[in-house]
């Protein structure tokens, strides 16, 4: 792979300071031509400040950054004309309808597609007339999306795309992203969805209090917390957690309701506990073993969990 | 040129479908002239020097309509679609802040000037009033009178924190501005103390401008007038300039 051209997204200890806050803190990273790159925290983390000084939308107090070999401070309208944005928040004007929304951003470029081939692709052919305001939410998104397509990016921004969306609509965001990568598009998307990141990323930044804790594939990123793994169980009674951390290898105990998390060592886990509460005998049920994910990882690195 | 035009026939449209906006650039004006042409009908009257009632009333509603539409629909509209999120969406794309805001302003004027022409043509085939002046040269006092109370909604738009505000202070400049300004009742049936105030409204000198224009007198009698409205263009563009945000 050759570097730099391969690279359309640089970004060189950002730096941005809000009042009594330092929302990011010397973030550095690159994104290539081509994948789905996602940014991983929760809200509050400064996942948009982000994301809004590489768009050129917010001017950072300190760090380099190049987008498409433009810098986004002073090139921000030359950048604009050739990536797509999708707000975590916005509007449009009332009364407006769906072509109407997507003719008049199509005039704002230079360069963009036919946006009656966007609409249909959206699934919103139907829609056409509609006013936007009537739509459901996830069709709204897809407005947005098909807004944030219009001049036929080469970088796609996407802020929060799923969040507010019922989990039939996410998964159908999930495959709009997978055919935005297709067409040869890159991908910056923000989520505080785990799933979200595991499933559709190829790399994973995971952001906490404007510092970058961990970049890499979610798979690696799992694999590096080791052989860790967990087992769950569900019982009416609390269990004396000294029970399990007298096991060797268990790590962690945790009781969350009423189901019982043992963290260690993943061979012979599940073996270990089950006749520890036999032997015990402490009626149980539901007992299985968990894979490691992105929460793990997160929860590892930052020491808290990511609530949605 | 081909964002402006768009935006400018989207921003047209959009205004066609607010009912209040349509009402009061549209509606308003013709409402008023029929019930002013019912009470007083369009007969010369002595007090207004010869003229009837309603040779004052369609130059006076012409400039109330431009006011009306400038210190209400201009200023809400520009608000709402800020906090609502909509610049910001336009920041988003290469528009620019300036063909924004002029198409911002295109839209309410076109809009304006149709309510303009209902009002006239009413005016000249129902109540027979008379015109003695030149179309363009009144043409040119609506322009001038439009920019001026446009920009000057905008920089309201502009110093005020949320479209509420913009909403409750349109309100209350209104009110009192089209009443003591000679928009709707002709200052000449008003007390001194009235006339004292007028002075200060800026509608005023929209009404007096058309007024003198409609009866055919020069522009060379209404520089004042002229003056002030130019005046008040100019510090409504440099206050939406420093205060403009996309968000």
């Amino acid at each position: 792979m050759k570097a730099n051209q391969d690279r359309v997204i640089e970004v060189e200890g950002l730096v941005k300071q809000y009042p009594g806050v330092r929302a990011v803190d010397g973030v550095s990273f690159d994104i290539r031509r081509g994948e789905i790159f996602g940014m991983l925290g929760p809200n509050g983390a400064g996942k948009t400040t982000t994301i809004e000084c590489i768009e050129g939308l917010r001017q950072p107090d300190a760090g380099s950054l190049r987008v498409l070999g433009l810098d986004p401070r002073q090139d921000g309208f030359a950048l604009r004309e050739r990536i797509g944005i999708q707000f975590q928040s916005a509007a449009l004007p009332d009364h407006i309808k769906v072509w109407e929304a997507l003719d008049l951003f199509a005039s704002f470029y230079q360069k963009s597609t036919d946006w009656r081939a966007l609409l249909e692709k959206m699934e919103l052919e139907e829609k056409r007339n509609a006013p936007v305001s009537k739509l459901s939410g996830g069709q709204k998104q897809r407005v947005f999306i098909a807004l944030a397509l219009v001049n036929d990016p080469e970088i796609v921004f996407l802020d929060e795309l799923t969040t507010g969306l019922d989990p039939q609509s996410r998964r159908a965001m999930w495959d709009l992203v997978w055919q935005i990568q297709t067409q040869g598009k890159t991908v910056f998307l923000t989520t505080h969805f785990m799933e979200e990141a595991e499933r559709l990323c190829d790399r994973v930044a995971i952001i906490d209090h404007g510092k970058l804790v961990a970049l890499d594939s979610p798979q690696a990123l799992v694999n590096g917390l080791g052989d860790e793994s967990r087992v769950v169980f569900e019982s009416v009674d609390p269990v004396d957690h000294a029970l399990f951390t007298a096991l060797p290898g268990v790590t962690r105990v945790e009781r969350i309701g009423e189901r019982t998390l043992v963290y260690g060592r993943k061979d012979g886990l599940i073996g270990r506990v089950v006749n520890t509460l036999e032997g015990a005998r402490v009626p149980f049920n539901n007992i299985h073993a968990e894979q490691p994910t992105l929460e793990d990882v997160f929860l590892k690195l930052t020491g808290k969990e990511i609530r949605e | 040129m081909r964002a402006f035009m768009k935006l400018s026939s989207v921003q047209t449209k959009l205004y066609l479908r607010e009912p209040m906006s349509v009402f009061f650039t549209l509606a308003f004006g013709p409402i008023l002239l029929v019930i002013m042409g019912l009470i007083f009908g369009s007969l010369p009257r002595p007090e207004l020097n010869g003229l009837s009632q309603m040779d004052l009333s369609v130059p006076g509603y012409v400039g109330m309509i431009i006011g009306i539409t400038g210190l209400t629909a201009v200023p809400i509209g520009a608000a709402t679609r800020r906090d609502a999120g909509v610049l910001r969406r336009f920041s988003a794309t290469p528009l620019r802040p300036l063909t924004y805001f002029l198409a911002d302003i295109l839209a309410p004027f076109l809009v304006t000037l149709l309510g303009v022409l209902i009002l006239i043509l009413m005016g000249l085939f129902i109540y027979k009033v008379q015109f003695r002046g030149n179309w363009p040269s009144l043409f040119g006092a609506v322009v001038l009178s439009a920019l001026s109370f446009f920009a000057l909604g905008y920089a309201i738009a502009g110093l005020v924190r949320n479209a509420r505000t913009a909403i409750i202070l349109g309100n209350v400049i209104v009110i009192p501005m089209t009443t003591f300004s000679g928009a709707m009742v002709p200052l000449e049936v008003m007390p001194a103390s009235v006339l004292r105030i007028a002075n200060f409204m800026p509608l005023k000198h929209v009404v007096t401008l058309m007024r003198g224009l409609w009866t055919g007198e020069a522009w060379g009698a209404h520089l004042l007038e002229a003056g002030i409205l130019a005046g008040i263009f100019i510090v409504g563009v440099v206050i939406v300039a420093l205060t403009f945000k996309w968000e």
